[in-house]
C-alpha cells in the first residue's frame, strides 16, 4: 500500500486504501474469497456479477424508486431536496443516521456527478454497492480533475455551457444526483419511470434513456 | 445471469434482509459473502439446500450474530465439511488480512 495517500479517518464501510486493520468478519470474508480465487474455483468478476444480479435485477432500486417519486411529485422533489433522509422515511425507506443523504438535482445548465477522492463512500442505502470503477483510483482522481473527460468515456458528453458539479463523498455526507426526467415520459407510471433510473444515472455518469419503442407508440 | 428463485425466496428467519424488496448489505463484505454463496452453489460446489440448512442452523444459534455473519459461518462450515477448504488456510489467510499484509480491499 502507497503511503502517498492522504490521512483520513472514515468509518469502516469503504474500500481499499484503508489505514485500519478490517474488522475480524470482514478478514475471513477477505481470507475465503481470496482462498477460493486462488485455487481456481471462483473469479472477483462472477461474484461481482452475482452481487449485481440479484441487488439489480430482483427490483428497481431504491433510489430509482425515489427519482421516480420526485419526478411525478413537485413538492416531493422539494423535500427530498431539502432534506434526504426525512424524505426517504415518507416512503418508508430507512437512511442511517450516521452519515448525511444530500440529493444534488440535474438541471438543464447543470450537471452533477458523485466521487469519493479518499476511498469509496458511497450513499448504500439507496444505490447498494458501488460498483469496480467507483472504486479505482483512475475514476477517484481523474472524476475532479477533469470531469468531462471522464463524463466522455462514459458515453455521456456535455456541451460547453453545461456546468458540471462534482460532489466529494465522505463518511459523514453522501451524495446521490436526482437526474432530469426524459421527455416523453409524461404519461408514464411511477413503476415505469423507475425502470430507466440506473445505477449509473443517479452517480451522475449516465443520464436516463427512454427505450427507442416506447416513443414511438 | 440468473437469478435463482430458491435464493430470492429464503424463507422465515432465513429471509434475505430487505427494505421494500431490495436486498440490504450493511457492509462491502456482507454483498461478498452473499456473491459467495451463490456461486459456489450455482457452481455446483453444493446443492443450495445444504447451505440453507446450514443457515437455518446458524440462524436457530441464537441472537448475538448479525444475519451475514451467521451466512459466513454457515458458508465456512459446509466448505470446510466439503473440504474445499481447509480450518488451517482460513486462519492463516484471515490473519494476513487483519495484519494488513494483504490489502484489503472489496
Amino acid at each position: 500500500m502507497s503511503d502517498a495517500h492522504h490521512h483520513h479517518d472514515h468509518d469502516h464501510d469503504h474500500g481499499g486504501h484503508h489505514p485500519e486493520p478490517p474488522s475480524e468478519v470482514e478478514a475471513r470474508a477477505l481470507a475465503l474469497e481470496s482462498l477460493l480465487i486462488d485455487k481456481g474455483l471462483i473469479t472477483s468478476d462472477e461474484v461481482d456479477r452475482i452481487i449485481s444480479a440479484y441487488e439489480h435485477d430482483i427490483g428497481p432500486m431504491i433510489g430509482a424508486r425515489v427519482v421516480a417519486h420526485a419526478w411525478a411529485d413537485p413538492e416531493y422533489k422539494a423535500r427530498l431536496l431539502s432534506d434526504g433522509p426525512a424524505a426517504l422515511k415518507e416512503l418508508a425507506i430507512d437512511y442511517p443516521a450516521s452519515t448525511r443523504l444530500v440529493v444534488v438535482e440535474n438541471e438543464p445548465g447543470v450537471h452533477n456527478a458523485i466521487v469519493c477522492t479518499l476511498c469509496s463512500c458511497y450513499p448504500w442505502a439507496v444505490l447498494g454497492l458501488p460498483p469496480t470503477w467507483y472504486k479505482s483510483a483512475p475514476y477517484r482522481s481523474r472524476m475532479v480533475s477533469e470531469p468531462r473527460s471522464v463524463l466522455a468515456e462514459f458515453g455521456l458528453s456535455l456541451t460547453d455551457g453545461v456546468a458540471v458539479n462534482v460532489w466529494d463523498s465522505s463518511s459523514d455526507v453522501r451524495y446521490m444526483v436526482l437526474p432530469e426526467r426524459p421527455a416523453g415520459t409524461e404519461e408514464w407510471s411511477e413503476e415505469q419511470l423507475a425502470s430507466i433510473v440506473t445505477r449509473d444515472c443517479m452517480i451522475g455518469v449516465a443520464k436516463p434513456r427512454v427505450p427507442a419503442e416506447s416513443t414511438t407508440r | 445471469m440468473s437469478i435463482d428463485r430458491s435464493v430470492a425466496n429464503l424463507v422465515g428467519d432465513a429471509a434475505l434482509p430487505r427494505k421494500n424488496g431490495e436486498l440490504v448489505f450493511q457492509a462491502p463484505w456482507e454483498g461478498r459473502a452473499f456473491g459467495l454463496a451463490v456461486v459456489l452453489s450455482d457452481k455446483g460446489e453444493y446443492e443450495w439446500d445444504e447451505f440453507r440448512k446450514n443457515l437455518v442452523g446458524k440462524i436457530a444459534g441464537g441472537p448475538e450474530k448479525t444475519y451475514y455473519e451467521r451466512w459466513l459461518s454457515a458458508l465456512e462450515n459446509l466448505l470446510l465439511e466439503h473440504g474445499v477448504v481447509t480450518e488451517e488456510e482460513l486462519s492463516k489467510r484471515a490473519a494476513e488480512y487483519a495484519a494488513l499484509e494483504r490489502d484489503p480491499v472489496f
